[in-house]
């Protein structure tokens, strides 16, 4: 469904966002030419990924060894700088090309 | 006619004039780069600052394009906030002059007007002020000192009505009015006070209880409407800008306009100029009335928002009109000042005859001789003789 767009005189002014948080809604995941693929398994607990990911799109599951653990990325906002795959000591994180994955449903580039 | 509260008698450089204003406004943030010549401005503050007179944060930062930077930030977060400069200062700022007017933001500047480079030059023309004559800001111009101190008191409250919320650019001569120290007079501090009143912010970054985004990604969806609202700010400035002048001429016992005649009520030549160039054409203007020449001048007050109909009313009557630009409008046909007052009457059955004249550039003097000729020109214009339209004062050739 088309999404309705506000007229100038429905929107504050001086491009004010007015609540805060809604950055989520700007779904940024249909940037991405590589996307992240993480080896859960192999995962040791250290999450520089989810510090260093400028787009909080490392997920992490509790962990009873590490205390967290990584265990996926979210699709909806990883733009696939490949961040992640650079700092991860043990080289678990992989970049591979969107291609591999264009039989899977589509995110939606929204720019709003 | 209401008795003037502009008691206090000073002598004033109008530099100077601008700083004494701003002591009395007294704002919360003023961030500031020296630059030839406005630094009189910061200096003259500067004091007022370090003597204690006002409650100012006053930020030193490294360049212009810090300047306003800083004074957006300060004015995004609810602080009343001035600043100056002048030409390549501003030019170097410009970035950010758009960023606070697209964003909205009450910030009131003292532009000492100043040619811009190259080559290289101090003095005095209105390249500076013509560079961001699209960038949104309200512009006042100053025929004198007197004119800059009132019309940086009325800029405080313009910029902040809650219908406009834009930036507001007060200018004055370089050197001419900036370093020319004439008798001022000023009103007492409470008399500002109780006019500017208190800033209320219609956003407030520091507001922790309504957290807010300031200056977000704004892509083809929303820009264009940003846009339209900036139109309908400088619609709803020229409504106020006349309500200001209403309430401030309580204050003064005189009389504010867009523009500003004099002696055109009958007059069949008249020169339209903005800034210091306005005393030396009243001059001309006096001693060809004592020879039975009908010649006046038309002064701009405001130069942004233009007001077409304004400027149709003042000069309909005429039969010459000669517009005076202090700067180039290269491959333009004409000076910008001439373009809009040409196209105001482009919807008008009669109409005077219009001529353009570039003067001043680089601070080249305006003198009396020359604006003989241009009443000359209009006068042989009017006899049936051939006058180029677009012209230069005061080139060598």
């Amino acid at each position: 469904m088309k999404e309705k767009k506000f007229g100038w005189k429905e929107i504050p002014i001086g491009g004010v966002i007015e609540e805060a948080g809604n950055s989520i809604n700007y779904k940024t995941g249909g940037w991405r030419t590589f996307r992240p693929v993480i080896d859960a398994e192999k995962c040791i607990g250290c999450m520089l990924c989810y510090l260093y990911c400028p787009d909080s799109s490392i997920l992490l599951e509790k962990d009873d060894k590490f205390g967290f653990k990584a265990v996926g990325i979210d699709l909806d906002h990883c733009k696939g700088c490949g961040i992640c795959a650079s700092v991860c000591p043990v080289k678990i994180i992989k970049m591979r090309r969107e291609t591999e994955f264009k039989n899977e449903k589509k995110v939606e580039n929204k720019h709003n | 006619m209401n008795k003037s509260r502009l008691i206090i008698r000073k002598a004033l450089s109008g530099a100077h004039a601008a700083a004494e204003a701003m002591r009395q406004i007294n704002p919360d943030v003023v961030a500031v780069y020296p630059i030839t010549p406005q630094t009189p401005i910061a200096m003259k503050f500067s004091e007022f600052v370090n003597d204690g007179l006002v409650d100012t944060e006053m930020i030193r930062v490294e360049s212009e394009h810090s300047a306003m930077s800083a004074c957006v930030g300060s004015a995004a977060s609810g602080a009343r906030t001035m600043t100056a400069t002048s030409a390549n200062g501003l030019a170097l700022m410009t970035e950010i002059v758009y960023i606070a007017a697209s964003t909205r933001l009450p910030i009131v500047m003292n532009l000492v007007n100043r040619a811009l480079s190259a080559p290289i030059n101090i003095h005095c023309d209105h390249s500076d002020a013509m560079l961001v004559r699209d960038s949104g800001w309200i512009m006042l111009a100053s025929e004198n000192a007197q004119d800059v101190y009132e019309n940086t008191i009325m800029a405080v409250r313009i910029a902040e009505h809650k219908d406009v919320l834009l930036p507001v650019m007060v200018l004055q001569d370089g050197f001419i009015t900036s370093h020319s120290i004439e008798t001022v007079f000023t009103f007492d501090d409470k008399t500002v006070k109780n006019f500017i009143g208190e800033y209320k912010p219609k956003y407030n970054l520091l507001d922790t209880e309504h957290p807010i985004t300031i200056g977000p990604l704004d892509l083809f969806d929303y820009y264009f409407e940003h846009k339209r609202q900036q139109f309908l700010a400088m619609e709803n400035a020229k409504r106020v800008i006349k309500e200001i002048f209403k309430e401030f001429s309580k204050l003064t016992g005189k009389e504010y306009d867009y523009f500003e005649g004099y002696k055109i009520e009958d007059a069949d030549f008249i020169i339209v100029t903005m800034n210091s160039s306005v005393g030396t054409a009243k001059f001309v203007a006096d001693e060809l009335r004592s020879k039975g020449i009908k010649a006046g001048v038309l002064k701009v007050r405001v130069f942004r928002p233009f007001i077409p109909e304004e400027i149709v009313k003042k000069l309909k009557n005429s039969k010459v009109v000669a517009v005076l630009d202090r700067a180039p409008s290269f491959g333009s046909h004409g000076g910008v000042l001439f373009n809009e007052v040409r196209s105001a009457f482009y919807e008008e059955p009669e109409k005077p005859r219009i001529l353009s004249y570039t003067y001043g550039l680089g601070g080249r003097e305006l003198s009396v001789d020359m604006l003989r000729k241009v009443f000359d020109d209009m006068q042989k214009l009017n006899s049936g003789k051939k006058i180029d339209q677009i012209q230069f004062l005061g080139v060598r050739d």
